[in-house]
């Protein structure tokens, strides 16, 4: 620590050059937080799905419906508690760009199984009295500047024609990874609207006893294996993670780019302290004669190089956990979409890696240097 | 320039440790930057490949992919006997009434993969562009066989010839393998319509493609599919319709490629100047002689501003050399439009090579120009004075 | 007309503790094909009057006028062009481009001109042969002894045909025989070629070579 001074000495004699590679390592760290988020919502995403919630859809894919009379059967399934459904609308809000999910619900039973939809019990009932009614998530309000009360039309993609909807409840998740960007209004709406017959997408089930989920899930397929439409009961966290995979191979991509990002700023923290050392030459020598070790000038090189590395670090890291938390847009791509501790952990284990690599090849130089040569330079 | 650029490239060779660092940190930047447009350029070439600009695509009004539509085989039968369809040589109208339904399969390395499963007419292989059959054979009407894309080959067990797949509660013996000239389609699954129906959704197609008889004519045939209410149909360019389904996905990928190599650009910058800056102060008596011989200040700042910009094109020439070999490389996501599974190659085209030395040039300009402007304005007289030391 | 006339120069610099005066109303004329010597104590200024006649630097006061032109009173780049065409400076310590060839380091000032590639070549060719080192034109300056160095220095200042040639200590980093050398090199381009020279140094011996001594102390100039 006593040495601390001429470190200090060291990183502002030149104060451009420090600061232009603080801020360096600075953009890596935010990209790699901005990245890694990426990841760690993907998971959240996954995680958010109850693993005592279970979803019944069709085996042969989810685009195909289930019909109406399985809800009995259901319910007479040894170990099932509840069971709710739903279908997917798909409707386009002016422009396909704005997109959100929207569901057709059975209101009775849905929210009484997704109690991470709040919603204020008066606008729930308005709700319910209302045909035409809709509950939204409180970011579409936000979105589209929508206020309660007002009615909306969506252009229907599967079921076609212009459908009017009636926002009569705003929810809030009390989880940020659930979204707050859903729509849900009356099954009965869809169905006595659309001139089909009334079939559900999916099922939403409740075990009595949620560790037996896997059990409820197998029997529930197993009772339906030989009929029309043979089913696929998995927890909804399963559900949710076949989703994720969709994205494709995410996880490859955002790591290659994390690499290259580490690799390109490693080279700027190299050169920045290679540059300096060149210049050092002669102090390094006079320090030698005057009695300091080898090995105590290299350390010094390397806590130089450290602290660009760490100082540049929490200022990209930092800067990341301001601008990405909460981010209105990121969250409607991403619902959840946050930097988490773990994250800025990672990143800080990361700018120490960089700092001590990059003062490496310097530290050692200062340790070798002949006092003899160098001086000879000076006069 | 009065300033030869040899002495530019002279003084980079000079110091090739900070020259090479430099230029590296530059170079990934650039291939960064050109794998990710590689990436949403090869997505949206795949669905542009999709569609010809010959055919019309016919979906029910208001459906905005070929999943949510549905069409009765009234309109169909409607819509072939309209005078602008093209017919083969036996006189029979070319058009293909197809059903369309996504199916979850395994994927080879686990997880699931949204597969499209097309019924198509037989008359598909000559209305739809460019597919043709690389092993086995099509498809014998009546028989409930299928044939597999080929790039949905590799990801999906079980699409070997002589296997059978499994979906819908049956199983479909796969006889043959297509190509379709790098579009969507490779990654489908294909069978006769007739048979899908019953089996999924129903009496109703989802597309109608057909062939027209002048395609420059194309205009008129779409306003008198859309005015007539007995169809109720939305018809579009079959080529822009496909392309149109791989907006969302296209712009987001663009959209990251230009953010995420612009960030990274900053740091390669920063790290741009400083060796500049470095270059400068140590020549500093080199610059004190130019200036003394007559050289002007402007020369001098365009000197470094050239050798910063030398330093880029170095770093964009070795970017470029590495994206280089991603191209080509075949991967996959799903199209949030149609919901399906696309699989889709990198491409690295020429343009975006270019666009990618042009980024580092631009990133050289940046970088170089402060350092630049210091080395043009140091009083001659203090410059000189560094000299011997 | 002196080929130089300087009026009433003054020159001072400002430190943190006190105000150095450099140049006190100097007044000197110089008639073409002079050749001059300029001595006096480390700092005194020496360098500061080859400067400011080489238009590198400004005076406070006075005016510098040199074959016709009043050089005090033109801007940086009308100086510059002025001082392509007008003044060869030779430095202490060379000062030749590291990464250039001697024949490129010489070449230089040419490209300031419009000369075309083989008249640039010509003039070169004979620069480097007043000089004596033809047969290493293409030599790295580190290929090259210290002599061999100022030599190429010289060549590059009389390249583009100066009316003036200005030298700063120009054998200050040398050893006893490059130094003979440099000085007899100088020697040849006033009485064979004609150039007016003034030679700043603080070696007795080489300044005894001019035909006029001058000496400066305390911002006055005693000839």
């Amino acid at each position: 620590m006593k040495h601390a001074r001429l470190v200090w000495k060291n990183l502002t004699r030149n104060k451009r050059r420090s600061t232009l590679t603080i801020l360096s390592v600075g953009v890596a760290l935010f990209l790699f937080a901005a990245l890694q988020s990426v990841l760690t919502a993907l998971d959240a995403t996954s995680e958010v799905g109850s693993e005592s919630r279970l979803i019944t859809r069709n085996a042969t894919g989810i685009v195909f419906p289930l019909p109406e009379a399985y809800t009995q059967r259901l319910r007479s399934v040894d170990g099932v508690e509840a069971v709710s459904w739903a279908n997917w609308f798909g409707g386009t809000y002016i422009d396909s760009r704005n997109y959100f999910a929207q569901f057709a619900v059975d209101e009775g039973t849905f929210f009484s199984m997704y109690p991470e939809v709040q919603i204020d019990p008066a606008q729930l009932e308005a709700f319910n009295g209302e045909k035409s009614g809709a509950i939204v998530g409180q970011g579409l309000m936000e979105r589209f500047g929508w206020s309660l009360g007002q009615t909306i039309v969506l252009q229907g993609t599967i079921f076609p024609g212009d459908w009017e909807f009636v926002i009569r409840g705003v929810y809030e998740p009390d989880n940020p990874s659930f979204g707050d960007e859903n729509m849900y209004f009356h099954y009965d709406y869809l169905f006595e609207n659309s001139g089909e017959a009334a079939t559900p997408g999916w099922f939403i089930v409740r075990p009595s006893d949620p560790n037996l989920a896997t059990e409820v899930a197998a029997r529930i397929d197993g009772s339906f294996e030989n009929s029309s439409d043979p089913t696929k009961t998995e927890t909804e966290k399963a559900f949710q993670a076949g989703f994720v995979t969709m994205w494709g191979n995410v996880g490859f991509l955002v790591r290659a780019i994390g690499t290259a990002v580490f690799f390109a700023i490693l080279l700027v923290a190299a050169n920045t302290m290679m540059m300096s050392s060149r210049e050092r030459v002669n102090e390094v020598a006079v320090l030698k004669t005057l009695g300091y070790r080898d090995g105590l000038l290299s350390r010094l090189v390397v806590a130089e190089s450290l602290a660009i590395s760490v100082v540049g670090g929490v200022i990209g890291l930092a800067a990341a956990s301001v601008m990405l938390r909460n981010n209105e847009m990121l969250g409607s791509i991403l619902p959840g979409y946050t930097v988490l501790p773990s994250t800025m952990l990672q990143g800080l284990a990361i700018a120490i890696v960089l700092g001590l690599i990059s003062g490496l090849v310097p530290a050692r130089q200062a340790a070798r240097l002949s006092v003899v040569d160098a001086l000879r330079r000076v006069a | 320039m009065k300033i030869p650029i040899l002495y530019n490239l002279r003084s980079l060779r000079a110091r090739p440790t900070a020259t090479l660092t430099t230029a590296l940190g530059m170079a990934l930047v650039v291939a960064v930057f050109i794998g990710m447009m590689a990436l949403s350029i090869g997505f949206q070439a795949a669905l542009v490949e999709t569609g010809s600009t010959e055919n019309i695509l016919v979906l029910r009004r208001g459906a905005d992919s070929e999943l949510s539509s549905g069409i009765n085989r009234d309109v169909a039968n409607a819509i072939s006997a309209l005078p602008f369809v093209a017919k083969d040589s036996d006189g029979e109208p070319l058009i293909s009434p197809e059903t369309f339904v996504v199916v979850g399969l395994e994927r080879r390395n686990g997880g699931m993969a949204n597969v499209v499963i097309r019924g198509v007419s037989p008359k598909a292989f000559d209305v739809r562009n460019g597919i043709r059959i690389t092993k086995g054979r099509t498809f014998r009407p009546g028989s409930g066989e299928i044939i597999v894309g080929e790039t949905l080959v590799k990801r999906i067990p079980n699409t070997e010839i002589g296997e059978s797949l499994r979906f819908a509660g049956r199983d479909w013996e796969v006889v043959g393998h297509f190509a379709a000239g790098g579009s969507s389609f490779e990654s489908e699954v294909w069978g006769e319509n007739e048979l899908f129906m019953p089996v999924f959704r129903g009496e109703v197609f989802q597309t109608i493609a057909l062939r027209m008889e002048d395609p420059s004519a194309f205009e008129g045939v779409v306003e008198t599919l859309e005015a007539d209410p007995r169809l109720a149909v939305d018809a579009q360019l079959e080529r822009e319709f496909y392309a149109n389904q791989g907006t969302l996905l296209g712009d987001l990928l663009r959209f990251l490629a230009v953010f995420i190599a612009g960030v990274m650009a900053i740091g390669a910058v920063f790290g741009a100047v400083n060796t500049m800056y470095s270059a400068v102060d140590s020549r500093a008596p080199e610059i004190g002689v130019l200036l003394a011989l007559g050289f002007k200040p402007r020369s001098v700042l365009a000197s470094f501003v050239v050798e910063s910009m030398l330093i880029a094109l170095l770093g964009g020439l070795i970017g470029c050399l590495i994206a280089l070999p991603i191209n080509g490389l075949v991967t996959s996501t799903t199209n949030w439009n149609s919901f399906s599974e696309v699989a889709f190659a990198f491409r690295v085209t020429p343009p975006l090579l270019l666009a990618g030395i042009v980024f580092a040039l631009v990133m050289g300009v940046i970088g170089g120009f402060l350092p630049a402007r210091r080395a043009a304005k140091r009083p001659v007289v203090e410059a000189l004075r560094e000299v011997g030391s | 007309m002196a080929l130089v006339e300087l009026r009433d120069l003054t020159k001072r610099y400002q430190t943190e503790a006190e105000v150095i005066s450099v140049l006190e109303n100097v007044d000197l004329d110089i008639e073409a094909g002079e050749y001059l010597s300029l001595m006096g104590p480390s700092g005194s200024g020496k360098s500061t009057l080859l400067n400011l006649m080489a238009g590198l630097d400004q005076p406070d006061s006075g005016t510098i006028t040199i074959d016709g032109s009043e050089i005090t009173s033109l801007g940086p780049n009308r100086l510059a062009d002025w001082r392509a065409n007008h003044v060869g400076f030779v430095f202490q310590f060379y000062n030749l481009l590291p990464v250039l060839t001697a024949f490129q380091n010489v070449e230089l000032p040419l490209l300031l001109t419009n000369l075309s590639k083989d008249e640039r070549r010509e003039r070169v060719e004979v620069a480097l042969n007043v000089v004596s080192l033809s047969d290493r034109m293409e030599h790295y300056p580190r290929q090259l002894s210290g002599g061999q160095e100022q030599r190429v220095g010289i060549a590059r200042a009389i390249v583009s045909d100066p009316v003036m040639i200005l030298a700063d200590e120009p054998t200050g980093d040398l050893d006893a025989a490059s130094a003979e050398e440099i000085l007899s090199l100088i020697e040849r381009l006033n009485s064979e070629f004609n150039k007016t020279v003034l030679m700043v140094t603080h070696d007795q011996h080489a300044a005894g070579r001019a035909h006029r001594m001058m000496y400066l102390e305390k911002g006055v100039l005693h000839q």
